[in-house]
């Protein structure tokens, strides 16, 4: 009985219990309910996922109302994949963020703290679960508007204008995305996805269709950062509160490069296929330009924050050139990449997390010495680093061995050896702060004796972390997966 | 199978097991390491063992057959007697990294695929560099970085020449690779600069000495031999490789006869005994292999003794400038026997192991027609002489008296040297014990009267010869010449030549070295500019231009689509 209404008990679970956090006004509480409902979020999309592989593409009609009449919830390979990325990285930060927000974040915030999480949680996962285009616009604010908030709550004072920043950007992002719903919806009268993706091609590829399309492009690319339209992020990355930042690098972005996929290739794909316009020379060259450029602006930040926040960009750029090779192998890579770099980029984050804890602050010269005080939290940095150059055995490898081979199989030389400059830039800026934190002695008149961060950081940080270890090693889930989902979206048999 | 994992695989998890033992307990784990090691190499059957599956790709960590056989061993050997050499130091930086450099080299040797060989091959070079580091000066640590930018640069370019041949042939496997494709030169271009060949092989001087006493041994057995193994592997019989091998032989002669520093004198003789093993590559023979994989095998052992000896002294003096030390042997009598035993090895003294290695490979240059080489190699053997068998022994223990006075060397070093030693004359004096393990057969009889008769030639005249510039006082004190054989060989102006040519070279190589760092910090400074917490692209833009990128971008799309 239960198991029918999955889907929507996805959604509609964290969404009850986000206001129930505001009414509990004791922090505390707050924690303890969200951090059940996020569980409870990683159990159901787990037994999706795991539906999905069995039995194919699940379809929930809402309210009864059939589709494409009804909003319709429809889990497929790919977003069952993005469910489980967004609901693992909640089930894992929300244990870290009790200690987390209690010395960040003023008492009397924390119950707003924790409504605008879950709300920023339930439009994540709505966005992906969704079916209908307006309605994964609806979700989409959801989800923007509770991280404007979240940011907003960092204690740094530029916060505020790094989070009105992201909320001017954002909105034109979204605003973008819903034009561009809008012409679809005028060019074809539907709005559910699938149903729109059947029936563009019999409109074919006229002016208003295409303008849609570049509205959404530039839309969800404003959204997912993608250079050059990503100078709202190293700011919001920075300026918010430790645990928002791990939780929005390991899901925000990657939920919008989910909408791009959805739209690129559900919708628009057939039409395109036969109108002969590829992603390749718009999107790759972009995303290339982004490895290269934030890996180096990366090198030169003092603010570790910051520098993992431009290598985000980087790292969203490797995305994107998979994806925009529009071949099975580079979706792939690209889809790979998405989850790979979740658990990496959200370990560092946290790991930074428990550095700001006990040191109050991410500037990289006041790191000096910090392998000897913190051993477990600075050797997860230098794990989490090491899968974000991309050394093997690692996840980065991984995706970066698909990316490459996905390069060469298109004789796109250029591409192949700017990701491998890539790697050998994130080599000097992951090694500044090794070096830092483990070759410089501790400034003088430091007291001795470790200032390891408490278990309940340390856990989540080394939860995502040897993720980011394992599917280095054992990748028949995350490789399994991607490549079924990019066969999926390209329509491809097998 | 857990049976059958790598023997390389016991130094590594040992290594960094070595923190959590103390005092007298962690001496004997460490010594146990390479023991253990060297009986799960012997009871390692020929064949595939230890696949792992892992994203498509089959790795294989155990390829055990008689080339793998005789590198694994003598990694062990090596390992074992640097274990001992060291024992006196307390320095857990050093004692980790040293198992873990040396079973990432093992590992690599009985890697069966390309992917398992770059993982090892990235291991080498970031565990070795904690040696250099290890002696924890400013400048040691300058130099760790360089040496460590070079090798991690070998694995990339490395990495690169795997992934295209993956592509292009679908098979990780090690095998036999050739320079038919970009691949093949990708993957002997990252091989060359371990092993150093000419224009690669600058890391090699620069880095070895600087390490500390007892890193510089460690360093000296593994890195180079391993690319050696790899060459023999993938490469062998790649005419070019003569070629290299007979440039490497030749040109460290003439910097190995200005430098000072022994430690660097021996850098730079390593280079040109590994120039002997890629010449014997590159003629590809099965006596040519033999006498590589021979050289490779001696070639560790009496490099280590030299090192050691060096060590020794630099440990007991201070100092190894070849100008400050002289008249040792009083205090360091044993040490300067064991010093003149690696230096009879090393210039192939016969019942010395140098002698029954160097032949092979010397024949085999012969017998394939290279004549030009060979001659190269000829003389190289004589420059060896020179720089390594008469100039260290002679100006670290003998010449003018320096008046030093010290403690002979510490016990375990001496050990350690003694065991080096009893190897290379063993080796000498038995060589059938060394060639019964080779990859090929061995049909070679080195002490035939024509053999013996003709290196004694070479090594006497070039002895007398040296005797007689050091009676009449003609022996330079401050340039110890390059032709002390030479006399025999070639005409008296062009030792001044080489000598000429030795310094012009080097200073043209520092010349462009400093307009290359000079071009680099401008390039660095360009780039800060703009990418630099100031410049364009880090700094907070306001959202007005942000919102105006926005909306070019949405023109620029619009356009090509409707275009």
């Amino acid at each position: 009985m239960i198991a029918a209404h999955l889907p929507v008990l996805q959604i509609v679970v964290p969404l009850v219990a986000a206001p129930f956090c505001l009414l509990l006004r004791r922090g505390t509480w707050a924690w303890i309910l969200s951090s059940i409902v996020c569980l409870a979020a990683l159990v159901i999309a787990a037994t999706l996922l795991s539906q999905v592989l069995e039995s194919g593409p699940i379809s929930y009609e809402l309210g009864g109302w059939a589709p494409p009449w009804g909003i319709e919830y429809r889990v497929d390979v790919l977003n069952a994949f993005l469910l489980l990325i967004v609901s693992a990285t909640g089930a894992i930060v929300l244990p870290y963020a009790r200690r987390s927000v209690a010395h960040e974040i003023p008492e009397s915030q924390h119950g707003g703290f924790y409504t605008a999480l879950l709300l920023c949680f339930t439009g994540l996962l709505g966005v992906a679960i969704t079916g209908d285009a307006f309605n994964l616009f609806v979700f989409l604010e959801i989800s923007s508007l509770s991280s404007y908030v979240l940011i907003a709550m960092g204690r740094d004072r530029r916060a505020l204008t790094a989070a009105f920043q992201y909320l001017v950007m954002g909105t034109i992002g979204a605003t973008f995305i819903v034009i561009g719903i809008g012409l679809l919806y005028m060019a074809t009268g539907t709005l559910n996805m699938a149903d729109l993706g059947a029936r563009l091609p019999a409109v074919g590829a006229n002016r208003t269709v295409l303008a849609a399309f570049a509205f959404l492009t530039v839309g969800a690319t404003l959204k997912l950062a993608l250079f050059p339209l990503h100078f709202w992020l190293p700011n919001a990355y920075a300026y918010a509160p430790s645990v928002v930042t791990a939780f929005l690098a390991a899901t925000a972005t990657k939920v919008s490069i989910y909408i791009l996929l959805r739209f690129f290739f559900t919708i628009f794909g057939p039409t395109f296929a036969a109108e002969d316009i590829t992603l390749q020379r718009l999107v790759v060259p972009l995303a290339v330009i982004a490895v290269l450029v934030c890996s180096t602006v990366a090198i030169f930040q003092s603010n570790v924050k910051r520098m993992l926040a431009y290598s985000s960009i980087a790292q969203i750029g490797y995305m994107m050139i998979g994806i925009g090779f529009d071949t099975v192998t580079g979706l792939t890579a690209g889809i790979v990449h998405l989850f790979n770099h979740a658990a990496t980029k959200g370990g560092l984050f946290l790991a930074l997390g428990c550095v700001v804890l006990r040191i109050g602050s991410c500037q990289l010269d006041d790191l000096a010495g910090l392998g000897r005080r913190m051993p477990l939290t600075m050797f997860s940095f230098v794990l989490g680093g090491l899968s974000l150059i991309g050394v093997p055995l690692t996840a980065g490898f991984v995706s970066k061995w698909y990316l490459v081979q996905a390069a060469i199989e298109q004789d796109n030389w250029l591409v192949a050896v700017a990701i491998l400059v890539g790697s050998l830039l994130a080599i000097i800026y992951v090694w500044r702060v090794v070096e830092v934190a483990y070759l410089r002695p501790a400034p003088e008149g430091t007291p001795a004796g470790g200032i390891e961060a408490p278990w309940s950081m340390l856990v989540p940080t080394w939860i995502l972390i040897g993720a980011s270890i394992y599917f280095g090693i054992e990748t028949s889930l995350n490789v399994g997966v991607a490549s079924a989902a990019a066969r999926f979206l390209l329509g491809v048999a097998g | 199978m857990i049976a059958s994992f790598s023997p390389g695989l016991i130094l590594i998890v040992g290594g960094l097991l070595i923190p959590l033992f103390r005092g007298r307990a962690r001496q004997l784990f460490m010594l146990a390491l390479p023991v253990l090691g060297a009986a799960q190499l012997l009871g390692l059957s020929n064949g595939l063992h230890g696949q792992i599956e892992i994203f498509d790709y089959t790795l294989t960590f155990v390829r055990a057959d008689r080339l793998s056989f005789v590198f694994g061993l003598i990694f062990l050997i090596a390992s074992f007697y640097n274990t001992i050499y060291s024992l006196h130091e307390n320095d857990t930086m050093q004692q980790v990294a040293a198992p873990i450099y040396a079973g990432a080299a093992i590992g690599a040797v009985y890697a069966g695929d390309l992917i398992t060989l770059f993982i090892f091959w990235e291991i080498t070079a970031v565990s070795s560099v904690f040696l250099i580091w290890a002696r924890r000066t400013a400048k040691a640590y300058a130099v760790g970085m360089r040496y460590l930018i070079i090798q991690v640069g070998s694995g990339v370019i490395l990495l690169a020449g795997i992934i295209l041949r993956t592509q292009e042939t679908g098979s990780i496997a090690f095998e036999h690779i050739g320079t038919t494709d970009l691949a093949g030169w990708l993957i002997l271009i990252a091989f060359g600069i371990k092993a150093a060949f000419p224009f690669l092989h600058n890391w090699l001087q620069d880095a070895y000495p600087e390490a500390t006493v007892t890193g510089t041994v460690v360093l000296s057995a593994f890195t180079t031999k391993l690319a050696v193994y790899v060459l023999a592997r993938g490469f062998a019989g790649t005419e070019l490789l003569i070629y290299v091998g007979a440039v490497m032989t030749a040109f460290p002669v003439f910097f190995a006869v200005i430098e000072n520093d022994l430690r660097r004198v021996l850098a730079f003789s390593l280079n040109n005994q590994v120039g002997f093993m890629v010449a014997g590559i590159g003629v590809g023979t099965s006596l040519a292999l033999n006498g590589a994989v021979a050289h490779a095998f001696v070639h560790i052992i009496y490099k280590s003794l030299l090192f050691m000896s060096m060590g020794a002294v630099l440990h007991r003096v201070g100092t190894i400038k070849a100008s400050e030390l002289g008249g040792l042997y009083r205090s360091m009598p044993i040490t300067t026997v064991f010093c003149i035993i690696g230096a009879a090895s090393i210039t192939a003294f016969p019942l010395f192991s140098g002698y029954i290695a160097k032949s092979l490979t010397l024949s085999a240059t012969a017998e394939g027609g290279y004549v030009v080489a060979w001659l190269i190699l000829v003389f190289a053997s004589a420059g060896v002489l020179e720089h390594s068998g008469i100039k260290i022994p002679y100006f670290a223990f003998f010449a003018h008296d320096s008046g030093k006075r010290c403690q002979e060397a510490p016990g375990n070093m001496l050990i350690a040297m003694a065991i080096a030693a009893f190897l290379s004359v063993a080796i000498g004096v038995y060589p059938d014990m060394l060639y019964a393990i080779l990859p090929f057969p061995v049909d070679y009889q080195p002490y035939t009267v024509s053999h013996v008769l003709s290196q004694l030639q070479l090594l006497l005249f070039a002895m007398l010869a040296f005797a007689i510039l050091v009676r009449t006082g003609l022996y330079p004190k401050e340039i110890p010449s390059t032709n002390l054989n030479t006399d025999w060989i070639y005409r008296k102006a062009l030792p001044v030549l080489l000598l000429w040519l030795g310094n012009a070279v080097e200073a043209m190589r520092r010349g462009a070295a400093a307009r290359a760092q000079r071009r680099l910090e401008r390039f660095i400074l360009q780039v800060y500019r703009h990418h630099g917490p100031a410049g364009i692209m880090a700094r907070t833009w306001q959202t007005g231009h942000t919102v105006l990128w926005v909306a070019l971008l949405l023109g620029a799309y619009l356009l090509v689509y409707f275009l």
